[in-house]
């Protein structure tokens, strides 16, 4: 592991800040954000183990509270995760080759499917609250322990999981500005490309949640 | 390459003055130095508050039954103990002082890779302390479920858990935030030169450090958050009235919990393989394996941590795995002690202040390290798992040894961070009555916990008297040789001798920059073509 | 080390959609052999093609496979040891 890396080789200029060591560096910058996601990854590797050990213990439990899943909403919102992460993709490749608008225009519908994909989850919540099965609900405290580990692990899953959707769309619609205004740009590019794997990162964790969660049977 | 604006070089970090006034110049700095200042002042506050409660606890002891407080109250200053001296001093501890101090100087850098990440990483610091502080004054009054929250206390305990617990998030994310911060820098900051095995072994200790803090963190971060939304919508993840498994709470906390011991201890470890060559003017035993010796512990720290557990109920099978790997773990750490017995071998030794808190760590560490392995047993750890053993191993480890390392740095890198000396004499005394305290506040733990006298216990069976009543004296004496160390500190500080660029004749790069260093570090990024510890090649550095 | 901006090939268009393509195609047979009962055997299957969905998001969409080898690297530590901690909370757990 014997790199030699000089100072003179990190990339472009010097800005003259107060302090004027802040200088870009935009490998420094991806490494930076892969650290970050690998955060992420075991946050939700916290909740992974907990659903393994939960369902072992209550294995009956689990594959019956399941079905009150709706497969058909969950198939949906994987579909279009996945294909928010191809415009996301796409979005940077459009840029990279200098086409603005149309970069707008993917980077535009991956938020749109982000939003889209919270509707559902909208749904599919409030579907389940109004039927009394919620946190704390006293429908849920008469089942089964199983079945209410089942739905506790569910909210708090899929609901972190919407939080960080929540969190992508807030962070490409400053993207969209970003490329819009022209500060993000086919020469610097760095801030989409690490926007573009925090939103990768909220694609994998749903790959995992939704045969854990919807094709428990 | 010369800097834009040179004057940022003309004066010292301390008295350079941009474009904020007054406090601001300090708390918007985004320099290194003045960042590892901040935590310096941060931590110092902290530790006092933490020493003060140890106080109380161990005057409260002195007889059974009460003596200046009641049960609950002990219960809340036992948790406050342990969350202020983890969470606010030990962990952030050694790298967030001097990591941020001398990382980038070392490597031969102007700053961190992220210096506004630095300065957040910060501010989220002083936050998570000022909200902890605050939920011992909250409704509903300080937390008292221990620092290790285990549920179902944690859930039905009505004091500020929540406010304690964000804090703790709060705190974690600075931690994480730094972490993420050092692996880049060592990654993209090197001087020329700077190859990964001509670092100082500081900075292999902050490296393999920042891993454990990006990748084990998290894991009490979705822990302390299941926790938070269980107390406040019954979720039913951990609770056992829902279904929930307590065991399961404890392998997560662990999880982190046990990597954040080596997160307290590898910084340490990396000062002390700084120290020993500079006054044994030998170049380092072993660097490589000491380089190794670092990155093994950080990786198989991570898999030890239910040996926390060996009584709750886990799997025999499971027991087993986990004290075969924690007899493991021990091995590097032992590396680590020959390299450093090796290399003053036949060295010039120069006895000085940072030397000899590193003999007293030596001496400290290595009991606590022993006394491990008893714990890591498991037809032995069944008689003293909870007992006042366990409470003397990891003072022995965390305060004998970071606690120590983290005084010695202090009194090694003074000089340089503050242009002053501070007076030796007095320095060393405190070192040897704080070694007289401290081994008599936490041996005599040792034979109490192996009589059999539990944790976390206010009140006790007449017969541990005689040994609760020398530990108290022990903690008293103790904080008499703290309070002359961190008085002749400060006094160096405002009125010292002026101190010299290399007061210690070290040849870290450090060494070769003013005493204090100005804004930016070097006045040209150095070119390296040694190893860094040559004292025998080469003169050291002027 | 190059500037990452100045890949000599970008990853094309095409590529992009022909990896969404195997993406859907594989959650449709996920959803499929869901309706299967193959006994223990579904679990693993589904976790399996999840594995091979992610592979392909890590490599080409999020560019792993065609940039410097550290990412790698730090992406093997990080999932090597993740891995290790679900083993080893499986010696609990399975043989309580």
């Amino acid at each position: 592991m014997s790199e030699i890396t000089t100072s003179t080789d990190i990339l472009t200029e010097e800005v003259t800040h107060e302090h004027s060591h802040v200088h870009r560096d935009d490998f420094g910058a991806k490494i930076g954000m892969w650290l970050f996601l690998f955060t992420e990854l075991l946050l939700f590797g916290g909740l992974f183990i907990l659903y393994m050990a939960y369902r072992v213990q209550y294995s009956e439990a689990f594959h019956f509270a399941a079905k009150e899943l709706n497969i058909g909403l969950g198939t949906l919102n994987t579909i279009v995760l996945l294909t928010s992460s191809l415009t996301m993709a796409l979005s940077i490749a459009a840029l990279q080759r200098h086409k603005k608008q149309l970069s707008l225009f993917l980077l535009g519908s991956t938020i749109f499917m982000a939003l889209l994909f919270m509707v559902n989850k909208y749904f599919e919540w409030s579907a389940k609250f109004s039927h009394g099965i919620f946190p704390g609900s006293a429908d849920l405290m008469d089942r089964d322990k199983g079945e209410i580990v089942f739905f506790g692990m569910y909210y708090a899953m899929t609901g972190l999981h919407g939080l960080h959707v929540i969190i992508g769309v807030i962070l490409l619609s400053f993207m969209y500005v970003f490329v819009k205004r022209g500060s993000v740009n086919p020469d610097n590019y760095i801030k989409l490309e690490n926007s573009g794997l925090y939103w990768h990162l909220v694609d994998l964790i749903w790959i995992f949640l939704f045969p854990l969660f919807y094709l428990l049977h | 390459m010369s800097n834009p604006a040179t004057n940022v070089n003309s004066v010292n970090y301390l008295e350079y003055t941009g474009k904020y006034k007054g406090i601001f110049a300090w708390i918007f700095s985004t320099d290194h130095k003045r960042i590892g200042l901040m935590y310096l002042w941060g931590m110092a506050l902290f530790f006092i508050v933490g020493i003060s409660l140890g106080f109380v606890m161990k005057s409260e002891m002195l007889n059974p039954g009460k003596d200046l407080i009641d049960a609950q109250t002990y219960n809340a200053i036992f948790t406050l103990h342990g969350v202020i001296m983890i969470f606010l001093v030990i962990i952030p501890g050694i790298p967030a002082v001097f990591g941020n101090f001398f990382l980038p100087i070392q490597i031969g850098a102007k700053d961190v890779s992220f210096p506004r990440l630095n300065l957040l990483s910060w501010w989220l610091f002083l936050i998570g302390g000022i909200l902890a502080v605050m939920s011992i004054f909250l409704p509903g009054g300080p937390i008292d479920a221990g620092w290790t929250f285990y549920v179902p206390y944690a859930l039905r305990s009505s004091t500020n858990v929540s406010v304690a617990l964000l804090a703790a998030f709060i705190l974690g994310f600075s931690s994480i935030l730094t972490g993420l911060n050092f692996i880049t820098t060592v990654h993209r900051l090197r001087a020329p030169g700077m190859t990964f095995f001509r670092m100082p072994l500081f900075i292999w200790s902050l490296y393999s450090t920042a891993w454990i803090q990006v990748i084990a963190t998290p894991v009490v971060g979705i822990t302390i958050v299941l926790v938070i939304i269980e107390r406040l919508f019954s979720i039913g993840i951990f609770d056992p009235a829902l279904g929930g498994d307590p065991i399961l709470f404890q392998h997560l906390f662990w999880i982190y919990s046990h990597p954040a011991v080596y997160i307290m201890i590898l910084p340490a470890m990396g000062i002390v393989s700084e120290i020993i060559p500079t006054f044994a003017r030998r170049t380092i035993f072993g660097y490589k394996a000491i380089a190794f010796s670092s990155l093994a512990i950080a990786f198989i720290g991570y898999f030890v941590w239910a040996h926390h557990m060996f009584t709750t109920g886990i799997s025999d099978f499971s027991r087993m795995v986990f004290s075969f790997l924690t007899f493991i773990v021990a091995i590097p750490s032992g590396v680590k002690i020959f390299n450093w017995v090796a290399t003053m071998y036949k060295g010039s030794i120069d006895a000085r202040t940072p030397f000899l808190f590193v003999m007293m760590f030596i001496f400290l560490f290595s009991i606590g390290g022993l006394t491990g392995l008893v714990l890591g047993n498991l037809a032995t750890d069944v008689h003293v798992h909870d007992t006042y053993f366990v409470v003397a191993h990891f003072h022995y480890v965390m305060f004998g040894g970071t606690i120590m390392i983290l005084f010695a740095g202090l009194h090694y890198w003074f000089p340089k961070m503050f242009g002053r000396m501070y007076n030796e004499r007095i320095a060393n005394i405190s070192v040897f009555i704080i070694f007289i305290g401290f081994n008599m506040l936490y041996f005599t733990m040792f034979i109490l916990g192996y009589m059999g006298m539990p944790r976390r216990y206010w009140d006790y069976l007449p017969e541990y008297q005689p040994l609760h009543i020398i530990s108290t004296i022990g903690s008293y004496i103790l904080i008499t040789g703290l309070l002359l160390m961190i008085y002749n500190l400060v006094k160096g500080y405002y009125s010292g001798k002026k101190a010299e660029q290399n007061p210690w004749g070290g040849v870290t790069l450090e060494w070769s920059v003013p005493s204090p260093p100005p804004l930016e570090n070097f006045e040209v990024i150095p070119t390296v073509e040694h190893e860094p510890y040559h004292f025998e090649t080469h003169e050291e550095v002027k | 080390m190059s500037n990452v901006n100045e890949h000599k090939s970008h990853v094309g268009y095409g590529r992009y959609v022909l990896i969404w393509l195997i993406l859907l195609s594989l959650t449709i047979a996920t959803v499929a052999v869901a309706g299967i009962d193959l006994g223990k055997l579904t679990l693993s299957v589904a976790l399996l093609i999840a594995a091979i969905k992610s592979a392909l998001v890590i490599n080409i969409f999020m560019h792993i496979k065609f940039d410097d080898k550290i990412f790698k690297v730090f992406l093997l530590v990080a999932l090597m040891t993740m891995l290790v901690v679900f083993v080893l909370t499986s010696t609990d757990i399975f043989f309580r």
